[in-house]
């Protein structure tokens, strides 16, 4: 195979469909019938008018992979876009994470500090818990995680990669 | 508005009027009674009573490719649904447009497991080009004007309109086609003129170029065929079709170098290894048509024409990638070849074609004759033979070594006249095939080269062939064995033939009259010529039972994994290197 000799890139496609039931099944049944990764993938309605969703995927693989996960994606009959965010310049990419942490005594200060130092908020606390909301790129997220995890980290939900384009022009 | 209104059954039929449907293959059930109510009480639309859903969806690939129309099924839900989804595979991997109808349980009871309930949406998400889910009837009409459109356009594909039985039985408004545009889905045409003239100038400076066309040409309708012919006719470039093309360019014409690919032609194979400029046109580069791809064509500057831009850059890296139809761009690239002039290297495009006529005096396509045992190939010989002069002759095949056989001996002039489940390898496509081109042409002669072991998969349709008086010709090379799959144990299994032997096949001539069809059969050479003769002449649906030769291998072969220039050429040949794990996990 010629591919396997090239190295794999990680990529972000935004890419806009129609609101129609079973659009995110076609969408990820073409991944796993053709064998692609994601990483992380996110969709929510962004136009009620019009009836669209934004679907922001994370994958990885050779170019010659991404370049035919792109066209797979345009091929499906209610797409309306696909945007590769990494390929056309510099974009802005967030995720949520709401972590919770069960700790007492010194552990439970020490993660109030780590959150603070991260710009974590407190959204919930008991008297042996707290639940973090922290905003960021998934690097960051990752980080903060990994701090919580000796504190007493029990459970974490993220919300996968929103990400736009920088700039004035829309996708 | 009111006066107006129809039921979803009463909608439905409208509006594949108004697509200029003429026929429907169906099988009645719980979920489609109301449509086939509606069926009942109209005389636009004919009805064609399969015995099988399988064999509904390839008589429609087969009508469809034998007419260029889409083919149009009618299934009910659960089991009839399910039974669909072979033949829907098989359209979307040959890009056959047809649209399946299939019933489903009233809407209040989708989810609940009803009876006869599948979530067919759901099921054939992946072997269709799209599918919808009809749950209003005020939008029942739009979605099936949108599915014939997305169904015939760009790359054709198979398309499912799932409909519950309350759907179609409540009132509502029909929506006329020309009030139905497409959102999102409109595929180019016109191919990039920049990339067209890049294209030519490749092409005007090649010294050993070839064109190497595929089923893309034939789904683009006949003018794509005319302008192919005329295009290669100008340049004067060696031309080579795949088993999806056959047709798609005059096989009586010298500048023809036969099929490519595995059981392609030594010609085909070794000009598309040693070409430096290769043009794909209307093909995508299937491991069937590369070999081991590392190895595949691998001094050669490639151009790409396809209608599918995921087609282009899938398999094979190409330095110019034009998307558009191929007849468009043909066209185009007809027009700018002679503004520019082009005018190529004479001097070495004689060289080459001195090497392919070098490789074609290999005969490759010769076998051992005999005088005792029917050969495989010399009955396909004389089938060509004693029916090239006919006007009107419709070949669809199985799957198999006559598959194979076929292709390479039976030689055609004109594009829609070769039906074969090329992408998807069904056995039990030609028969039910066969009896969907009948329906589209009923004067024409059609004959589905079968081998005995993949028309058993779909005889019942037999029965439908002998209801409505279908003089459909099954033309059987029946040597016991699952030829193909006896073949590769010979070759790469040491020849232990695990459960490739038929045992107590049926007697195909009491067979054939218990479908009230006509029985013949042939045993030795001599009554080959006879057989086919009295075949043809009955005007009734005729089983042939040809006996060939058992053990006869097809061949040229390219062993899987391998590459073009190492190819089995007849049973003297052995593979050079024994073929490595790599080439045994590859099918």
């Amino acid at each position: 195979m010629t591919t396997q000799t090239e190295t794999e890139i990680q990529t972000t496609i935004a890419v806009l469909v129609d609101n129609e039931p079973g659009v995110l099944a076609r969408v990820i049944g073409l991944f796993s019938g053709r064998g692609y990764n994601i990483e992380s993938l996110t969709v929510a309605e962004v136009n009620t008018q019009e009836g669209l969703s934004r679907i922001t995927i994370v994958t990885s693989g050779t170019p010659m992979v991404i370049e035919q996960i792109k066209a797979q994606l345009e091929r499906l009959v209610p797409v309306h876009k696909v945007c590769d965010l990494t390929m056309d310049g510099a974009y802005v990419d967030r995720e949520l994470a709401l972590v919770k942490v069960k700790s007492t005594g010194e552990a439970r200060v020490e993660s109030l500090r780590v959150a603070e130092i991260f710009r974590a908020r407190v959204v919930d606390s008991t008297s042996e818990s707290f639940v973090f909301e922290i905003v960021g790129d998934t690097g960051k997220l990752n980080a903060f995680i990994n701090l919580m995890e000796p504190l007493g980290l029990v459970d974490v939900s993220r919300t996968g990669v929103a990400a736009i384009a920088r700039g004035s022009r829309p996708l | 508005m009111a006066d107006d209104q129809m039921n979803g059954s009463q909608i439905l039929l409208k509006a594949l009027e108004e697509q200029g449907v003429d026929v429907i293959f169906g099988y009645p059930g719980g979920a489609v009674l109301p449509i086939y109510d509606e069926i009942f009480k109209q005389d636009a639309i004919r009805h064609i009573l399969v015995r099988h859903e399988q064999g509904a969806m390839h008589a429609a690939e087969g009508y469809a490719r034998s007419t260029g129309k889409v083919g149009v099924v009618l299934v009910t839900s659960g089991p009839g649904a399910t039974n669909t989804v072979t033949g829907l595979t098989d359209a979307l991997m040959d890009s056959i447009p047809v649209v399946c109808l299939t019933g489903q349980v009233p809407t209040h009871l989708i989810g609940n497991d009803a009876f006869q309930e599948a979530d067919i949406t759901g099921i054939t998400r992946p072997c269709t080009k799209h599918n919808y889910l009809v749950k209003d009837v005020n939008a029942l009409a739009r979605m099936v004007h949108e599915a014939f459109y997305v169904a015939r356009s760009g790359r054709p594909g198979p398309v499912v309109v799932d409909l519950p039985k309350d759907v179609m039985t409540a009132m509502g408004d029909y929506t006329p086609v020309s009030r139905v545009t497409h959102r999102t889905y409109k595929p180019r045409m016109k191919g990039d003129i920049n990339l067209i003239r890049r294209a030519v100038d490749i092409m005007a400076a090649a010294k050993r170029p070839i064109l190497y066309c595929g089923g893309g040409i034939i789904n683009s309708g006949p003018a794509a065929s005319q302008l192919l012919t005329e295009f290669v006719r100008l340049t004067g470039f060696p031309c080579t079709l795949t088993v999806m093309g056959l047709g798609a360019f005059p096989a009586s014409d010298p500048l023809y170098l036969g099929m490519l690919g595995m059981h392609g032609t030594y010609e085909a194979n070794l000009a598309m290894h040693g070409c430096d400029v290769m043009v794909a046109i209307g093909a995508r580069f299937d491991d069937r048509i590369t070999g081991r791809l590392a190895d595949f064509s691998p001094n050669s500057r490639k151009i790409h024409i396809d209608i599918d831009p995921s087609s282009i850059n899938k398999n094979v890296p190409v330095e110019v990638g034009i998307v558009g139809d191929v007849g468009h761009v043909l066209e185009d690239m007809i027009k700018v070849w002679k503004a520019e002039q082009a005018s190529p290297d004479q001097k070495a495009l004689a060289e080459w074609w001195k090497s392919i006529d070098q490789w074609r005096a290999r005969d490759c396509l010769r076998y051992e004759k005999s005088t005792k045992v029917i050969k495989p190939q010399y009955a396909l010989q004389r089938l060509y033979e004693l029916t090239k002069d006919l006007d009107d002759v419709y070949i669809t095949t199985e799957v198999g070594q006559h598959q194979m056989w076929a292709a390479q001996h039976y030689r055609f002039d004109k594009p829609n006249h070769w039906m074969t489940s090329g992408g998807l390898g069904t056995m039990g496509y030609g028969l039910p095939a066969a009896m969907g081109v009948q329906v589209a042409h009923p004067k024409a002669l059609v004959i589905d080269i079968a081998g005995e072991a993949s028309v058993i998969m779909n005889i019942q349709e037999m029965s439908t062939i002998a209801q409505y008086r279908l003089p459909v010709k099954v033309f059987i090379l029946n040597n016991e064995y699952m030829g193909m799959v006896r073949q590769w144990q010979e070759l790469l299994y040491g020849g232990r033939y695990a459960e490739t032997y038929m045992h107590c096949l049926p007697d195909f001539v009491k067979l054939a009259e218990a479908f009230q069809a006509v029985g013949l059969r042939a045993t030795k050479p001599g009554e080959v010529d006879d057989v086919i003769r009295e075949m043809i002449e009955t005007d009734r649906a005729v089983i042939a039972d040809i006996r060939v030769d058992q053990m006869e291998n097809c061949f040229p072969m390219i062993p899987s994994g391998a590459a073009h220039n190492e190819m089995l050429l007849g049973p003297g040949d052995e593979a050079e290197t024994p073929v490595a794990e790599e080439g045994m996990v590859l099918v």
